[in-house]
């Protein structure tokens, strides 16, 4: 019997699967399809302080091996959250983690302190990575003094934990990684999507009303492990991983490359069950390799 | 309604012209409830260039035979791949998914389509007949060889039918067949191109007839998860996978 269950810095998962927020609604979507509660947990929405209604349609465009989106944070808010969200999903046995975005520090504070409130929410994804809002957003997560003000300010509202979600749009990821490290933060989660861009070429227009979109799925997967083996390289504190996993492989692959647990995001919507059979997944590769316990993955890539 | 995914089994395929096609799917066990407008979510096996699953409005469903039959129009690689399969091979659905047209209050019923519109009609026919009522359908297509499956069609109401070209029917656009200066409409339900839902929803609208139509906006998820595939509307963004496909004219902003 494998043990797949991991301290992500304290925050206890009973596996390392989580779904990544913006691909997953707010769990209540796939509930005909798996038990919510045989996930790692999972991530809902990107939630801001503030009702969003997100950017025009349309917001998608299929790419080889991905996909583009440009959704904006499409949200009813913080408040809607925790009135109306919350009440609904806080039965589930599995960590049910807030994705929390803003274009002001002051709004990523205020939402932060609605979220702390809240018992069966043990923590929150701070998104300063999302490409698809004007203000806010990737603009934190771009440079080192911007993010780690962000982080600054989050940190003394939030006292569970901590996850910052990084932009993969940087030219060194380790050095973001080290400053929100010193900020104070439990955790980083990596790779938000990678900014991209896809035209028509019948009517000369770009697929997407922004222009520019995020690019998710196995495209972007190599990016993602490399980044997720260099901030494992550079900082003490754990990450989470993800980009681009459609199955089991691809998230031992991340955990190897040094992530403590992994979250399944596009997969999604091409498997609504995927996220379970990579539990599955997982756990028979530790069985095949005796692996005994799933954290032992973690890092465990040979170089030599 | 819940939600499932299955293996389904091809039960028979049949090659309409070189751009439309009719699968005919079967499962092992009861196929689960579906409501008129609902679509499935396809996924598409051994196809390099696509990712996604392709959404298909479900064209009619047979309970006593237990099948399930898409008409699908071949516009990419996806739906290319799609036409190959053969007899017995197995396609994986996310289904059923989205919400139902409302049921008629008076027997005025029209069913618009256009193009490959026209698919989810026939389920609606036939489903509004099994309640009693006798729905008049029409169908606008380019020219007489898009005006597809007009027997099945006729089986459930009467047929209508107009051609751009004038090859069948009556010549123009939908909104061009006399049946919208008749006087006997108390309710449409519409499905096509953008224009032609907009030109249908205007008459009702001026007209002060009840019109709900069904959209086919991009979408990923199918299951409201993604936000990718939303309509403006009165109320905000409301997504056509979940929320949709279909909207009362009066909600919508086009």
């Amino acid at each position: 019997m494998v043990n797949l269950k991991v301290d992500f810095n304290g925050l206890k998962l009973k596996n390392p699967v989580l779904t990544a927020s913006g691909t997953f609604g707010y769990g209540e979507e796939f509930a005909d399809f798996i038990d919510l509660n045989s996930l790692g947990g999972f991530i809902v929405k990107g939630t801001t302080l503030l009702p969003r209604e997100g950017n025009n349609y349309p917001r998608m465009a299929e790419t080889p091996s991905g996909m583009l989106n440009a959704v904006g944070l499409q949200n009813k808010g913080v408040n809607y959250f925790c009135e109306v969200i919350y009440p609904r999903i806080q039965h589930y046995s599995t960590a049910v983690i807030v994705n929390l975005s803003g274009s002001q520090i002051s709004d990523y504070v205020q939402a932060a302190e609605m979220l702390n409130g809240l018992e069966h929410v043990p923590a929150i994804e701070l998104n300063i990575s999302c490409p698809n809002v004007k203000e806010g957003g990737m603009a934190f997560g771009t440079s080192c003094a911007s993010a780690a003000a962000v982080v600054n300010e989050v940190r003394k509202v939030y006292k569970k934990h901590l996850m910052v979600k990084l932009s993969p749009n940087v030219t060194n990821i380790a050095e973001i990684a080290r400053s929100v490290e010193a900020e104070g933060a439990d955790s980083i989660s990596l790779i938000n999507t990678l900014l991209g861009m896809a035209i028509d070429v019948n009517t000369r227009r770009p697929k997407l009303s922004t222009i520019t979109g995020g690019l998710s799925g196995p495209a972007v997967k190599p990016v993602a492990v490399r980044m997720v083996w260099q901030v494992f390289n550079a900082v003490n504190i754990p990450v989470c991983g993800l980009g681009g996993i459609m199955n089991a492989a691809d998230a031992i692959e991340f955990m190897l490359a040094g992530a403590t647990c992994v979250q399944v995001g596009t997969a999604n919507f091409i498997d609504p069950m995927v996220s379970v059979k990579i539990v599955e997944g997982i756990s028979e590769y530790c069985e095949k390799y005796g692996v005994k316990r799933v954290s032992e993955l973690v890092g465990a890539l040979q170089v030599n | 309604m819940k939600k499932y995914v299955h293996d389904l089994i091809v039960y028979d395929k049949q090659v309409l012209n070189d751009e439309y096609f009719l699968l005919e799917l079967t499962y092992s066990e009861p196929l689960p409830d579906m409501l008129p407008a609902q679509f499935v979510e396809v996924l598409v096996e051994n196809a390099p260039g696509v990712f996604l699953r392709r959404p298909i409005s479900i064209h009619d469903v047979d309970y006593e035979k237990n099948t399930l039959k898409l008409l699908i129009q071949i516009v990419g690689e996806g739906t290319r791949r799609l036409s190959l399969l053969q007899t017995g091979d197995t396609v994986n659905l996310v289904y059923p998914l989205g919400n139902t047209f409302s049921m008629p209050e008076k027997p005025g019923i029209l069913l618009v389509g256009g193009g490959c519109g026209m698919a989810p009609l026939l389920y609606t026919a036939r489903y509004f007949r099994d309640f009693g009522f006798e729905p008049q359908i029409l169908i606008g297509a380019r020219s007489k060889r898009g005006l597809l499956l007009r027997d099945e069609y006729r089986k459930y109401g009467e047929l209508l039918t107009c051609t751009e070209d004038g090859s069948h029917g009556t010549k123009g656009y939908v909104t061009d067949h006399p049946v919208f200066t008749s006087g006997k409409i108390d309710v449409i339900y519409a499905c096509g191109p953008t224009p032609m839902l907009k030109a249908v929803g205007n008459w009702a609208l001026t007209s002060n007839v009840h019109c709900e139509v069904s959209l086919e906006n991009l979408m990923a998820c199918g299951i409201g998860a993604c936000l990718c595939c939303v309509q403006k509307t009165i109320a905000g963004n409301k997504t056509v996978c979940q929320e949709g496909p279909v909207f009362n004219i009066k909600e919508i902003v086009w």
